[in-house]
């Protein structure tokens, strides 16, 4: 900053440190709670430091679950969890790609009109067409399967966009000398615009990761199955019960949340290139 | 649209390319879409046996049902608070970070990972921290004299869905925030003080204005995700209520379809719905083409 005040750099840190401790406030109670038995939770009010049960809560979590409330074992709900967010992101990804290079590459009739096909999808979001589109899928029998979790969310007009603006600021020279070597559109594809995308394809493959981990609405109608129960979804199940067992329900949480926030911190340059590029 | 100069010759490739994606977007979003416009204009009788034909019928009875006004009004606070508060929370924090020089990427880190956490994580913490019986703030708000319960006071309810949605928004408005003021040249800043104007008096007539891009576009981004992305929290909390204080339009198409079997109103909803999203869409599209200022 421009002039050196001793007192407004207090200040602003004290700013700061309260916003950090605001902002992580409600994920330190999650993590004390699920460190206390129940009967230790209800008594009054909640404690503020960890307590005994943690290893127990979580053993029990990830092992057993919640099954009078329909919660099978976390174990089950963080794989399925796992194995929908992958699928989203790499089915994203990989059709994103070639979509963008059949755009930018490619001249041929009704170009305009797949351009546009693609554009509607990011004006319809699941939450507002939920009835009809489970129909469909119900119609197509891929309710309960890990198709159903994720092929109806894989269509993705951010990553066709961001990977044809990408592509378009390729030089033109790329190509020309791709085709004075005698290399086809998929060699071409394959072997140079691949290894020039690598950085976008991971600075997407986070963001997408988080969508697709963070699922919620969708999983939670289309799955009555306990064994193909996300784990986002699954904690609802515990939660809307009479008497929710806080203790285990905050464990899950605790499990919820890590791989997305392991992902943001370690890879957090690529996170904040996603983020704001998906954007523009 | 452009192309490149020099493009690849083809007949089937390029439709080969896209059909996955072409193939799943229809399927999968023109197909329900037209689906769900087909079915506003119908009424399903209560058993599903007949349906007939009834025009814009269903659309004129949800502008006539109180319970569908409130909604909309409800959406409205939901989405005006959300908004104000994560931003102005957010923008707080950015011109605080910015300042700093060694600290500055130390407090990002520890500001942006509520971003991984899905909304309906989110809604559960905030719906244990809050809890009547067991909670932490209403034991600290009744020693302070006030009694929480958003079991039945519809307004602690939706105190409670707006600070867990502005919660999860904060880090998202803070990146964009920061790197708007990141933007913002040094020189002008310097210039100011030079000419001997304060810290708070550089942020209004300087920073701030040079920020209305930034403002602008993050309002839409806002206004989209408390409309639409919130249907988890509203979902793993409140459920609407009480007496559907909190039941904004994303919940009560749900709620209707799935719990209340009501298709044609729940189509209705789900095409006005559309229509604010096509706009808010146009909106945002052409705040990207002229990014204003003044």
């Amino acid at each position: 900053m421009v002039e050196n005040r001793p007192w407004a750099n207090l200040i602003a840190h004290i700013v700061l440190i309260s916003g950090v401790a605001l902002v992580a406030f409600p994920v330190y109670v999650a993590i004390v709670a699920s460190t206390h038995s129940l009967s230790g939770l209800l008594q009054g009010t909640l404690p503020l430091l960890p307590g005994g049960h943690g290893i127990e809560n979580y053993t029990r979590m990830w092992q057993a679950g919640v099954s009078n409330a329909g919660a099978p074992p976390a174990a089950l709900m963080l794989w399925n969890s796992f194995i929908m967010a992958m699928a989203i992101t790499v089915g994203k990804l990989s059709i994103s790609l070639l979509s963008a290079f059949a755009i930018v590459y490619f001249r041929f009739r009704f170009r305009m009109f797949f351009f546009w096909v693609i554009f509607v999808t990011l004006m319809l979001p699941v939450e507002v067409r939920i009835i009809p589109t489970f129909q469909v899928v119900a119609d197509l029998k891929m309710l309960n399967s890990f198709a159903g979790l994720s092929i109806p969310l894989i269509a993705s007009a951010t990553a066709t966009f961001l990977f044809r603006q990408f592509f378009m600021t390729i030089p033109e020279e790329m190509l020309e000398a791709a085709r004075v070597d005698g290399a086809g559109p998929l060699k071409f594809f394959k072997d140079i615009l691949m290894p020039l995308s690598v950085t976008n394809i991971a600075a997407l493959f986070v963001i997408m990761f988080i969508y697709g981990w963070n699922q919620y609405l969708w999983p939670l109608i289309i799955t009555t199955d306990p064994d193909y129960y996300t784990i986002v979804m699954g904690i609802q199940r515990m939660t809307s019960e009479e008497n929710p067992q806080w203790q285990l329900v905050m464990a899950a949480v605790v499990m919820a949340a890590l791989p997305p926030v392991l992902v943001i911190l370690f890879m957090q340059r690529l996170f904040v290139k996603g983020l704001t590029e998906t954007e523009k | 649209m452009q192309t490149k100069r020099m493009t690849y010759p083809g007949r089937f490739l390029p439709y080969a390319l896209l059909a996955p994606q072409v193939i799943v977007t229809l399927i999968f979003f023109i197909w329900p879409a037209g689906q769900a416009l087909y079915q506003s204009l119908l009424r399903e009788d209560a058993f599903g046996l007949k349906t007939t034909f009834v025009g814009f019928e269903n659309f004129v009875r949800l502008f006539r049902d109180g319970s569908y006004l409130n909604s909309l009004s409800v959406t409205a606070v939901f989405a005006v608070g959300t908004t104000l508060l994560s931003m102005t929370m957010a923008l707080l924090l950015a011109s605080t970070v910015n300042r700093m020089i060694r600290s500055r990427s130390t407090y990002t880190t520890l500001l942006v990972w509520p971003y991984a956490i899905a909304p309906a994580l989110a809604g559960v913490l905030w719906w244990f921290i809050f809890n009547p019986s067991i909670g932490i703030v209403p034991y600290m708000l009744e020693m302070v004299g006030y009694r929480w319960n958003h079991r039945n006071s519809g307004s602690d309810a939706m105190l409670l869905v707006i600070f867990a949605a502005a919660w999860k928004q904060i880090s998202y408005n803070f990146l964009f925030f920061l790197a708007g003021l990141q933007s913002i040249p040094q020189s002008l800043i310097e210039a100011a003080s030079i000419d001997g104007a304060s810290p708070t008096k550089r942020f209004w007539t300087i920073i701030f204005p040079l920020l209305t891009p930034t403002t602008f576009f993050l309002l839409v981004v806002n206004v989209v995700y408390a409309m639409f992305d919130t249907f988890a929290i509203i979902h793993s909390t409140t459920a609407g209520g009480p007496a559907q204080a909190t039941n904004i339009l994303v919940y009560k198409v749900y709620a209707d379809g799935f719990v209340g079997l009501n298709l044609g109103s729940s189509a209705a909803q789900s095409v006005i719905l559309m229509v604010i999203v096509v706009a808010l869409t146009m909106i945002q599209f052409r705040f990207i083409e002229r990014r204003v200022n003044y």
